[in-house]
């Protein structure tokens, strides 16, 4: 941590209150986000409890699973998730814009730019945790392999029609959300403490209640004690008053109110299976109805208050200003988004259960340029994190005090003016390395010459972006009084190289993947009780 | 523990084993490499090297031969300063030999020494390239390349710093490898995270080595047995504590090597180190102990004055290199640190103290390097904390191994409490290897033995 | 009234008396001794597990009860997952460890499965011994202990340790199994979870060595305690059982270092004023005084490790230590502790501008005040 955040923690441990930890939003918000407050059952992998989700503030949809234990009653819930879910993402896979995107030529191997459909906007997810990350990609894990009736008749248990393509879609926002900076599916918790910083510590800000208590305590409390509250306040029935925002539910909730209304609920299922006529059936469904709704407002009762806590956060998040390259990256998004329709429309198979080779070293590089493209775009577009980076060494900002004219000492001599700064900063410049500054959005790069005054003053060498003449384009060059700032990072980044395709896997790496790879991946095996 | 300057007391030589000879050992490992290399017929061959044990003789001697074969080889090491090296090594041994060296468009690509070498082609497109015996680039800039047919042969050097998905890139470019690495310096690493490939064969952040070897295990694995660099006093301590599985010897006897001074002590901590490391082998200059910021100004302080001492002190090494001492000059001294911050404050002190010349490094830095004597600040000196960044076994090796007579150690007094308290939960991922050696227990053996060797900062 | 006391008592009474009269020792089981390495500096925590004080009352006592529950549907499913597993004499088990850890072994059939029921702890610890005993005798056959009983010396006194199974392999050695109800899903688990069921199995190991090493008597070599154990898990989404060998060397040697340094709890206890009891009868404002007189380490780690820790959060925070914020947020600030420290320092009202960490701390806060267009304070 740096000691800027550091502080910005102490600030909020003295004050009561949490502290900016930026200046500007960083990551996109859809004006029409779509919130997903799962909860989980407690031992169980991938067996929902229920859910609210939905894009109205005021209306949220509740599913629930009156008896998590029940296939059928789990697969109902998957198939209104997916009622409320792909229609949301449909709404936006048809809105396009022509853009361009640099492909290789199949025949004569040349870079070829082709004219393609880019989705004008992409659907944005957002849950309360970073659990609800983990649970969404367990959700899609658990949906995506499993087969309809019509895809296999023969299948023992089908799943409903449209939860394998939602297991898809779910499984491609889960894997994006590991691109840093990207936005399609985001975690409130992540967001909020990315913005602000509170008196607490980083494993305590997973509590979206107490984070929220910190960012913004009710009249008369300070943040510590609002959320000590969040943490701990429990109601005579020793129920907490601020529910876990999930998937996780407390434990004093499954014991003392979930486990004897599943218990109910199972009673009059049984009653109404064993009723002798219609009459007393009429009775005991009316019976099993009741039990059912049980569920559903305890359910109701666990997520309300996360769901007003998620929005809660957006307004908070809306209030900043949008970050200057906040745009830019959610455009990656929104390929990263168009992809996937494509994907679904050339009706390739589910994603693989694991990477191979290719795809996890492509990933893995992509990921590396992201999390420094992220970080050199932060630093530019907000000065509170530049402050960290000259902090550490990596930036410095300070005024020009001199402007030398010099060329290169080539054929046909450029520019190559000196500029000197003085700065308060101590940046960790090594002999001839390369500082960039922003000049109208691009990066001008300079080399450092040396340092004069014990380091308070750094000589430049301006390297381009001056235009091709003998001399610069005004406005190219510094002039004395300018105040400027100098990375040593730089602030775009470069593509890697090409990886062999999958088929072509080198030795190395297990070879090509063969035959069994050509085989499209089996559907989990169920068991008549797969669930205990 | 002694001040004296002296001769060193050498133990008796009987104290080595007659049967080991180091010299045979390490030519009858050679043979075997170089065998297993031209005539073997497995796709590749793996080497663990330890510190200093002639891992670069071993890839020129490699180079050289598979060029004699007539097999067109490429070569990949890891950085640009190592490539340089490797055709400077192979120049200075084969001046006739036509070797490209491919390099990136930036500015200054390449160091200028090799402008002056006849038979160097450099260029930085491979195709300018083709036909020579060997081309020897970057393992980031082979990556670019693209041929329609492979090379015979590769050498791929440092292999255990490179990453899997670095290799993937450039496996294809050679049908079969010579692997050399060492196994005990810092793992490559990823700045996102990659729990999700954790447990694959394949995980595109482990090392090359872990993947091919997870793929081919029945290819040869050699380890090259003599440390050449290290010292009789450092030899068994760094093999016990970072090869546990893997252990080698030093190539040179207690006898073989020693450093003395011609100034004599002043009595104070930093000469008196001076001393009991020239008389050991190590030493360490212990302060009082305190929490302070990793750029601790005393410990920084300490570092410098005893490079100041040992250059001011007229120090001279005697080793088998000479019959003469040769004189122990700036040159022949680096300070290792393990994070940048400190190195530049070191480098400020030494200034400050009239020093210029000493190489001031981090662990990353100094990996590959060799000197006579290095002064190594404690990476968990001072700290309230210790992090899995400081227990990183490869750091505390490649720090306690660069030297040939002496490693004088500078930190706080408290370090054994840090450790005792530094809480073990880390997470465990299903079917990854357990990296040993535990860099707990490696700090651990390397405290106690400098224990032994401890003078205080008060005179 | 304490009993007056005198050097060289037996550490066993000593600790009786830090419990409380008639209070009876918690004992430790392998989860609570794995959990010493979550925070081994902490003497608070060293003392009050050495003397077997059940931390949940004592916290409930302080008025900081503990948030650790288990719901019982995790509870159901785990029983009846390990049911599964052993079912039918163990055979899928038996079966999954020669398949992960044995593979040229005979597989198994017929195994035994020898009955283990004796009389309390140390009746059953004498069963499993003679078990095991009699199982590493008969090579060539496949043995399974279902809960075995397991006695570790912990700083003097027996703690009694129950693995889900110990298998004895057709060449004697021995392997600890633990069952988990997380699923291992794509091969992979929960890694948290994960290293924490390797360091409870390594407590095992670290038991089950001692009886080996007990069985030499005899002066035949001891039966290898393999140091790869063989962790079961339901499979993806299913109730199958899967497994996988998970090499506990590393938490071995971890939970031996910090057992062998339990016995420094006779110095903490020496440490304590005449009279210190932790008993959960006692007044709050008593046991708060008891409990203060002995340093805790807290970090935000303890939250999910030790009973005690929103107790030692709220005396952290009331210090205003700066560790309550994060163990890595001391990094950077040298030798200042705490809230006010640092941030007077920060804002010039203290310290010496020589220290580097004052004057990294006095360059942030400007920095961070410029960023934020506040007032820069202007530093002496």
């Amino acid at each position: 941590m740096s000691l800027i955040s550091t502080l910005a923690r102490l600030e909020a441990v003295s004050t009561g209150r949490a502290q900016p930890a930026a200046t500007v939003r960083h990551r996109h918000l859809s004006a029409r986000p779509l919130v997903f407050v799962p909860l989980t059952t407690a031992g169980e992998a991938g067996a929902p409890l229920g859910a609210l989700v939905g894009t109205e503030r005021d209306a949220p949809r509740l599913l629930v699973v009156p008896q998590p234990r029940d296939r059928d009653l789990r697969f109902a819930f998957l198939a209104e998730l997916a009622d409320v879910v792909l229609p949301y993402i449909d709404s936006y896979a048809e809105d396009v814009e022509a853009a361009e995107r640099g492909e290789t030529d199949p025949e004569t191997g040349k870079r070829v730019k082709v004219e393609v459909e880019l989705c004008a906007d992409a659907p944005q997810l957002i849950v309360p945790s970073r659990t609800g990350v983990d649970f969404v990609r367990l959700l899609g894990r658990s949906m995506r392999f499993r087969r309809t009736a019509e895809q296999d008749p023969e299948t023992p248990y089908p799943a409903p029609p449209r939860v394998p393509l939602l297991g898809r879609w779910l499984t491609h926002y889960g894997e994006r959300a590991r691109v840093p900076g990207s936005s399609l599916l985001l975690a409130m918790t992540d967001v909020l403490s990315r913005h602000w910083a509170t008196g607490q510590s980083s494993l305590e800000d997973q509590h979206l209640g107490a984070l929220l208590a910190w960012i913004a305590p009710p009249e008369g409390m300070t943040g510590a004690e609002a959320a000590l509250h969040a943490e701990l306040a429990r109601d005579p029935r020793g129920q907490l008053l601020c529910p876990p925002a999930g998937p996780a539910t407390d434990p004093a909730f499954d014991n003392k109110l979930l486990a004897p209304a599943f218990e109910r609920y199972d009673r009059a299922r049984t009653a109404l299976a064993a009723a002798e006529d219609g009459l007393e059936a009429d009775d005991r469904l009316g019976a099993l109805t009741a039990a059912e709704r049980e569920v559903r407002e305890l359910v109701a009762s666990r997520t309300r208050p996360t769901w007003e806590k998620v929005w809660a956060g957006i307004d908070l998040l809306r209030a900043l200003p949008a970050g200057a390259h906040v745009e830019e990256r959610w455009t990656r998004d929104r390929w990263s988004f168009t992809a996937h329709r494509d994907r679904i429309t050339a009706g390739e198979p589910p994603q693989p259960r694991r990477d191979d080779a290719v795809t996890a070293a492509n990933k893995l590089a992509s990921r590396e340029r992201e999390q420094a493209r992220l970080e050199a775009q932060e630093a530019l577009d907000d000065p509170l994190v530049m402050a960290a980076r000259r902090l550490s060494g990596e930036a410095f900002a300070g005024e020009v005090t001199d402007v030398v004219m010099a060329y290169s000492e080539s054929k046909r001599p450029s520019p190559r003016p000196l500029v000197t700064v003085r700065t308060d900063d101590r940046p960790h410049l090594a002999e001839r390395a390369k500082v960039y500054r922003s000049l109208d959005g691009k990066p001008q790069s300079a080399e450092f010459v040396g340092y004069e005054e014990e380091g308070a003053v750094v000589v430049l060498r301006i390297l381009d972006k001056m235009g091709r003449g003998k001399e610069p384009e005004a406005g190219s060059v510094p002039e004395k009084g300018d105040r400027l700032c100098f990375t040593l990072f730089e602030h775009e980044q470069r593509g890697g190289p090409k990886l062999p395709d999958p088929e072509a896997t080198p030795w190395t790496h297990g070879g090509p993947p063969g035959e069994a790879a050509a085989v499209p991946e089996s559907a989990d095996p169920v068991t008549a009780e797969d669930v205990l | 523990m002694t001040a004296s300057s002296g001769p060193g007391a050498a133990p008796p030589a009987a104290s080595r084993p007659a049967a080991f000879d180091p010299g045979a050992e390490a030519s009858r490992a050679t043979a075997d490499i170089l065998h297993d290399t031209l005539h073997g017929t497995h796709r590749g061959v793996v080497v663990d090297s330890p510190p200093g044990a002639g891992k670069s003789t071993l890839v020129v001697r490699a180079a050289l031969e598979l060029a004699d074969a007539g097999r067109p080889l490429m070569v990949v090491a890891q950085t640009n300063a190592q490539v340089d090296d490797l055709v400077l090594r192979l120049a200075e041994k084969s001046p006739e030999l036509p070797v490209g060296r491919l390099h990136s468009s930036d500015a200054d690509p390449y160091d200028k020494a090799l402008d002056d070498l006849p038979n160097v082609r450099k260029s930085a497109k491979a195709a300018d390239l083709t036909g020579l015996s060997v081309v020897i680039s970057t393992a980031a800039k082979w990556a670019h390349v693209k041929v329609d047919e492979p090379w015979r042969h590769a050498i791929v050097d440092e292999a255990y710093q490179m990453r899997s998905d670095s290799l993937l890139a450039v496996a294809g470019l050679f049908e079969r490898a010579l692997f050399v690495g060492d196994p005990g310096q810092l793992d490559p690493f990823a700045i996102v995270g990659s729990e999700q490939w954790a447990g694959l064969s394949y995980d595109p952040s482990a090392s090359a080595i872990t993947t091919l070897l997870a793929h081919n295990p029945e290819l040869p694995q050699h380890r090259l047995p003599v440390s050449w660099r290290l010292p009789a006093s450092a030899a068994p301590l760094v093999s016990d504590a970072f090869y546990p599985y893997t252990p080698f010897r030093s190539g040179t006897g207690h006898d073989d090597r020693r450093l003395s001074f011609a100034v004599a002590s002043d009595g104070s901590g930093p000469d008196r180190v001076i001393d009991e490391a020239a008389e050991s082998g190590w030493g360490l200059l212990e302060l009082p102990a305190r929490h302070t910021p990793r750029t601790d100004p005393e410990a920084v302080r300490a570092v410098a004055t005893v490079v100041r001492r040992l250059l001011d002190r007229g120090g001279a090494a005697t080793s088998e290199r000479s019959a003469d001492p040769a004189p122990l000059t700036a040159d022949r001294i680096a300070v290792g640190t393990a994070h940048r911050d400190q190195a530049s404050s070191v480098r400020a002190a030494l200034a400050e103290l009239g020093v210029t010349d000493v190489t001031v490094d981090t662990a990353n830095r100094l990996q590959g390097r060799e000197y006579d004597v290095t002064v190594v600040l404690h990476p968990l000196s001072g700290r309230p904390d210790a992090t899995a960044f400081h227990l990183e076994t490869g750091r505390l090796c490649v720090l306690a191994s660069r030297h040939r007579h002496a490693c004088i150690v500078v930190c706080r007094a408290g370090v054994t409490d840090l450790l005792d308290d530094y809480p073990s939960t880390e997470p465990v991922q299903l079917g990854t290897l357990v990296k040993f050696p535990d860099g707990w227990e490696a700090n651990h053996a390397v405290l106690a033995r400098l224990g032994e060797h401890r003078v205080g900062w008060a005179p | 009234m304490p009993l007056p006391r005198t050097r060289g008592k037996a550490l066993r009474q000593r600790l009786a008396e830090l419990r409380g009269p008639d209070v009876p020792a918690k004992a430790l089981d392998a989860r609570a001794l794995a959990a010493l390495a979550a925070n081994p500096g902490c003497r608070r925590r060293a003392i009050l597990d050495g003397a077997g004080v059940d931390k949940t009352a004592l916290a409930g006592a302080l008025g900081s009860p503990s948030a650790f529950g288990q719901s019982q549907f995790a509870l159901t499913r785990g029983n009846a997952f390990e049911a599964k597993v052993k079912a039918d004499g163990g055979a899928e088990l038996l079966r999954l460890v020669h398949e992960k850890l044995d593979r040229r072994a005979e597989p198994p059939a017929d195994a035994a499965v020898p009955d283990l029921s004796a009389i309390g702890p140390e009746g059953r610890t004498a069963r499993t011994a003679l078990a095991l005993r009699e199982a590493t005798e008969a090579p060539g056959t496949w043995t399974l202990l279902d809960h075995p009983m397991l006695a570790l010396d912990v700083a003097g006194s027996p703690a009694f340790l129950e693995p889900d199974a110990v298998v004895v392999h057709p060449d004697g050695s021995w392997t600890v199994v633990e069952i988990k109800s997380f699923p291992m899903l794509d091969g992979s688990a929960d890694p948290a979870k994960v290293g924490a069921a390797a360091r409870q199995a390594a407590v095992y190991v670290l038991a089950l060595e001692e009886v080996a090493a007990r069985l030499t008597q005899s002066g035949a070599p001891a039966p290898e305690v393999r140091h790869r154990v063989l962790l079961v898990c339901p499979k993806d989404f299913s109730n199958l059982p899967t497994a996988s060998a998970v090499d506990v060397r590393k938490q071995r040697a971890v939970t031996g270092r910090q057992l062998a340094r339990l016995t420094r709890i006779e110095d903490i206890a020496d440490t304590l004023p005449e009279g210190t009891c932790f008993s959960p009868d006692l007044p709050a404002a008593e046991l708060t005084a008891a409990v203060e007189s002995v340093p805790a380490t807290y970090a935000p780690e303890c939250l999910s490790a030790c009973e005690l820790a929103f107790h030692c959060r709220a005396r952290s925070r009331e210090a205003g230590a700066v560790t309550t914020l994060g163990r890595s947020i001391r990094a950077e600030l040298g030798g200042l502790t705490t809230t006010e420290d640092v941030l007077s320092a920060a804002h010039g009202e203290s310290g010496d501008p020589e220290d580097p960490a004052v004057a990294a701390l006095r360059r942030a806060a400007q920095l961070r005040a410029e960023a934020l267009g506040l007032e820069v304070t202007p530093c002496p």
